[in-house]
């Protein structure tokens, strides 16, 4: 039998803008994913620690402050680290197209901007997660 | 006096029956051509009727309502000649990079027509944070502009007449720090404090409940604010020391109903522990300042600003009979909504700006930032501001609106509305109040919850196209949209804001800041008097950072419960 979908999602740094994420985490939830909210203000090394205790296959980063090009990376480096190659990192937030280039080749599979559809969001998260587990979404 | 007790009389028959019978009509022509929509409503969410009349204000009284301008209970304004006398201020908000970036930006406002300044600082020092600590890097400069010690608030106001111009700070758990340190900056160039006049923002409560940059756990975070009360009143009493905010609340998702209900329940928490504290509310409430958000829904805002200035007069009336009329005048800054500007079809922004200025003023606001169309994306460029205040100077200058005081009055539909967010507030104040009052329902996660549920339901209507973004969920365009110039920080301004630190704790006197930050401390544990121990401290050169962590020793800390 096929798992739910476990979701962290996270606010790193000291950004406090969090409507997104809970909106997000909402939908993710009402789609049937088990979604673990960790709260603002987190350092990246406790955003990953939180994925490994929650047998996490996916983190989801918000960020609205332009601290995205530190913050993003970092996360991205200690999953590398702590050997969590099979756990999808995705994210949202206010980040420039250029940008958003740069930190796909740090390992963030996809960004979602402002705009982005809970819809468009949820089916993302299901069929990446599903590719990861080698399974159909 | 009377609390809404006029809206309860009887409705006459005579003009119902002429109501029912238009209605009747109504329905037979919906019948044959249905209307655009199944169901009408604000963008809060309140439903709209297709036609307001006399019969929508049973037993409106409009001597008891609305008063005069400048009588209670001011739904009409807080003064008689209102923007005939002076136009609301132009505030514009501003701040990035360095201390020298943002008193060049400063320079700029002022030397364009804005009235007043206002500071945005960046997200370590909100936080009270340094730009030297590691939670810090990345951020330094980026939302704002980053102030560590006296050092920086001195290139930030340099050359800027601090006797002449008002200051608004933006800023909450280390407000009175940073304030300190603006004092100081004044002290320094022989400004007395008499002469000083602004705003520190300083409104923990809706930390808690939105913006959620706080440092001490709420109960510390409210003596706090209160501390600032009692030494505002007595040592600089042209100073606003709180501006209750409405603003964060609704960009973080609420209705404007919440957003008027938590604000002014925040501000009437804000009176009960000062009064509590042994202050005389005739001193302190004139100190107060509130600042509301204005969203697109043009009646249902500027019925917002209207009820509020009502049911402030009317609680505070209720609630302490103040001698003093100042104490029940609601002043308020408005700013247009940053959550409703879309990164798609960026100049789309420019028009809903001018229609929310439009609003806040129709409102009778006393002070308004009008956002830029590039706020999507980064912090404003200079031409981009421009154009922000310049869509105030048209609406000032050119639209005629500001030439007689309240046009709006009497409008049977605003009206409505201005009741409907009365009652709204009436049902949120029952429920607060029933807890014990605001401390007890943020402590609770009560207005948190409530606005989650308010968010959560907007974008379903978005998603649902029940609410109509353009640009977002009709009359999309498939190109990824114009490029537009955007502010870009740069990042030697995190390494030399370190290098400014270092060298500031290695150039001041170590004794004295010794005896300031020794003097901080006992204070703090003892519970005493803090704003003359942090003046101390800015003349001693000593952070943010550093004063902040004797506040967190002294009470702990706070941490986000993420309620989703």
């Amino acid at each position: 039998m096929k798992r739910p979908i476990r979701v962290v999602m996270a606010k790193a740094g000291l950004d406090g803008h969090d409507r997104g994420v809970k909106v997000v985490a909402r939908a993710l939830r009402d789609a049937g994913m088990e979604v673990i909210y960790t709260g603002v203000h987190q350092t990246p090394e406790q955003v990953v620690e939180t994925a490994l205790q929650e047998d996490a296959d996916a983190i989801g980063l918000s960020l609205l402050s332009g601290a995205h090009n530190y913050l993003f990376p970092r996360v991205a480096e200690l999953m590398k680290e702590r050997g969590m190659d099979d756990v999808l990192l995705f994210g949202g937030g206010i980040i420039p197209e250029d940008d958003i280039v740069a930190l796909r080749a740090h390992g963030v599979e996809r960004i979602f901007q402002p705009g982005a559809s809970l819809d468009e969001i949820t089916a993302y998260v299901r069929e990446a997660v599903a590719k990861r587990r080698g399974q159909p979404a | 006096m009377p609390l809404n007790g006029a809206r309860s009389a009887p409705a006459k028959p005579g003009p119902n029956a002429r109501k029912n019978e238009w209605l009747a009509r109504y329905h037979a022509a919906v019948a044959k051509h249905p209307e655009r929509k199944q169901r009408f409503s604000t963008l809060s969410d309140l439903p709209i009727d297709p036609l307001y009349t006399a019969d929508d204000l049973p037993g409106f009284d409009p001597e008891q309502d609305l008063g005069l301008p400048g009588e209670f209970p001011y739904t009409r304004g807080v003064y008689p000649s209102m923007y005939r006398g002076r136009l609301w201020t132009m505030r514009q908000f501003a701040g990035f990079g360095s201390a020298e970036d943002t008193n060049a930006r400063f320079t700029y406002l002022l030397a364009h027509g804005v009235t007043g300044l206002s500071t945005a600082f960046d997200m370590p020092t909100l936080m009270g944070r340094d730009a030297d600590d590691p939670l810090s890097r990345g951020e330094v400069g980026r939302e704002g502009v980053a102030v560590s010690s006296l050092a920086d608030m001195r290139i930030l106001f340099d050359a800027i007449p601090l006797e002449a111009v008002t200051t608004s700070m933006t800023i909450n758990g280390p407000a009175s720090i940073v304030w300190a340190m603006y004092l100081a900056a004044a002290e320094e160039r022989g400004i007395p404090f008499g002469m000083l006049g602004g705003t520190i923002q300083n409104d923990c409560l809706k930390e808690y409940i939105a913006q959620r940059e706080w440092i001490v756990p709420v109960k510390p975070a409210m003596e706090l604010v209160v501390d600032s009360f009692r030494y505002g009143a007595r040592e600089v009493p042209k100073w606003n020391t709180v501006s209750i905010s409405g603003y964060h609340i609704r960009e973080a998702g609420s209705t404007a109903v919440q957003e008027l209900a938590f604000t002014l329940l925040d501000g009437l928490e804000y009176v009960k522990w000062g009064v509590d504290a042994g202050l005389d509310v005739n001193d302190f409430a004139p100190h107060l300042s509130f600042f509301f958000d204005v969203h697109n829904d043009f009646f249902e805002e500027i019925a917002k600003f209207r009820a509020a200035r009502r049911i402030w007069a009317r609680e505070m009336e209720r609630r302490y009979h103040p001698a003093n009329e100042k104490a029940l005048l609601m002043r308020t800054h408005a700013q247009t909504a940053g959550v409703s500007l879309t990164a798609q079809q960026p100049y789309n922004n420019v028009v809903r700006v001018a229609l929310q200025a439009l609003a806040a003023v129709l409102g009778g606001t006393n002070s308004l930032h009008t956002n830029s169309l590039d706020e999507t994306y980064a912090l404003p460029t200079e031409e981009a501001v421009t154009l922000a205040l310049r869509t105030q100077q048209v609406i000032a200058h050119e639209s005629g609106v500001s030439e007689t005081v309240d046009p709006l009055a009497g409008s049977y539909y605003l009206e409505h509305l201005t009741n409907e967010m009365e009652k709204g507030f009436e049902k949120y104040r029952d429920e607060i109040d029933g807890m014990g009052g605001m401390v007890a329902a943020v402590e609770r996660g009560y207005p948190q919850r409530e606005i989650v549920e308010a968010s959560f339901h907007f974008q379903q209507q978005v998603e649902e196209r029940e609410k109509v973004i353009v640009g977002i969920n009709k009359y999309v365009e498939a190109t990824a949209g114009e490029k537009i110039p955007v502010l870009a920080i740069d990042p030697e301004v995190e390494r030399k804001q370190i290098a400014r630190i270092a060298e500031t704790r290695a150039t001041r006197d170590g004794g004295r800041w010794r005896e300031a930050m020794d003097r901080l401390r006992a204070q703090a544990k003892a519970r005493g008097e803090l704003m003359p121990a942090f003046v101390e401290c800015a003349r001693a050169m000593a952070t943010v950072g550093e004063q902040v962590q004797v506040l967190k020793e002294a009470y702990g800390e706070y941490h986000d419960p993420g309620y989703f």
